[in-house]
């Protein structure tokens, strides 16, 4: 926690670079898990589990 | 009493310890403050008794009007798409889309539909291309100023089996038949509706007043619509062999080709409230720990009387405290 805190939270540039990052790879991460959860809810439903029958 | 209290008490919060928080409190403004925000809070729970009552009339309006009807109420059926998180079948769009060439587009149009719609949902480039040329277009003048006609393109939209209204009107006795593009939207219960609908023609009760040209359906409002049965078994021939086309079958895959042109964006949209609900846990966590870590300094101070303090002031000032 104090390392954290002493190289990152300390000085206010650092700390936005830091919110811009983790900001960044949380949305990827919540896009690539609800994707999933939407996908396998959906199984067969949608155009991608089906196109293979028709191209 | 109460205002003697809250003048001594800050004077004793001068006197003792400095990590106590100050707090200054006028002596009339303290009962002033106390009558405005007793007010307030009665115009608070006015305010929301009168909305309660409003969105409890219009509810039971709603109801009424549900309980007296001239149709028959659509029984609920299981879409594949009724779930929160659920998307819209794209076999049954598919297919769908395949009855609604076959017999729908005789008199509907589909206006808000072109076919590069289609790519991507039910089928591919190459084959929406095949179904656009199928088509005939007129297109704008050329260099000669004449109008001509062309196969269709990706780009054109569903083609509309009339010129105009009154042509479509005179073609089915005076009746217009609506677009449907947003059908599923624009009535109540859409696809139970158009289900039912499709599904339910019967002979009409005994009595029951039918002009020529016109169909019973005990769904439709009024009971006579214009538009006679339509779906039945094997009107239309399936290519995916697995799929018996039964009349209701043809019926529930031309209810989900509609309820997908109606809402095109509805598997987008509720995969969008999956991530909404996440990130929103998320910041609602933070949230709540940050308000009550900021709200604990206030939270757990603490107000004490002294006697023997009360009993020095009191001396001091010479009895100048209010009785």
């Amino acid at each position: 926690m104090k390392v954290i805190y002493n190289s990152l939270f300390k000085r206010t540039s650092t700390y936005a670079v830091a919110i811009i990052a983790s900001a960044f790879f949380f949305e990827r991460a919540i896009d690539v898990s609800a994707n999933a959860i939407f996908d396998s809810i959906n199984k067969g439903k949608q155009w991608k589990d089906i196109k293979s029958k028709y191209e | 009493m109460a205002s003697k209290l809250l003048s001594v008490s800050s004077k004793l919060l001068k006197t003792t310890n400095n990590t106590i928080n100050w707090t200054t409190l006028h002596r009339s403004g303290s009962t002033n403050a106390a009558r405005t925000w007793f007010s307030g809070r009665s115009k608070l729970w006015t305010f929301g008794a009168v909305t309660g009552a409003a969105g409890l009339l219009l509810y039971a309006l709603d109801a009424s009007v549900d309980a007296s009807s001239d149709c028959v109420h659509p029984a609920k059926q299981n879409w594949a798409h009724n779930g929160l998180l659920s998307a819209i079948d794209k076999e049954g769009v598919r297919r769908g889309y395949k009855v609604y060439k076959e017999v729908c587009s005789t008199c509907h149009t589909l206006d808000f539909i072109a076919y590069r719609n289609l790519v991507g949902v039910c089928m591919t480039e190459a084959e929406a291309k095949a179904e656009a040329e199928a088509i005939t277009v007129q297109d704008g003048p050329d260099e000669q100023g004449n109008y001509y006609e062309r196969p269709g393109k990706l780009s054109d939209h569903f083609p509309a089996p009339y010129p105009n209204e009154e042509a479509a009107r005179s073609a089915n006795n005076g009746a217009y038949p609506p677009d449907l593009s947003y059908i599923i939207s624009a009535r109540k219960n859409g696809e139970d509706y158009l289900f039912s609908l499709l599904t339910g023609y019967c002979d009409p009760p005994a009595g029951f007043q039918l002009r020529e040209g016109l169909y019973y359906n005990p769904y439709f409002s009024g009971g006579a619509i214009a538009m006679g049965q339509l779906i039945d078994n094997e009107v239309v021939t399936y290519d995916d062999a697995d799929i018996a086309p039964t009349g209701s079958q043809i019926a529930k895959d031309v209810v989900t080709f509609l309820k997908w042109t109606s809402e095109p964006d509805g598997d987008e949209r509720k995969v969008l409230l999956l991530k909404v609900i996440i990130i929103s846990a998320f910041l609602g966590a933070i949230s709540y720990y940050i308000k009550r870590f900021k709200w604990s300094t206030l939270k757990t101070r603490k107000i004490v009387f002294m006697p023997e303090v009360y009993e020095q002031n009191k001396a001091k000032s010479g009895d100048k405290s209010p009785e």
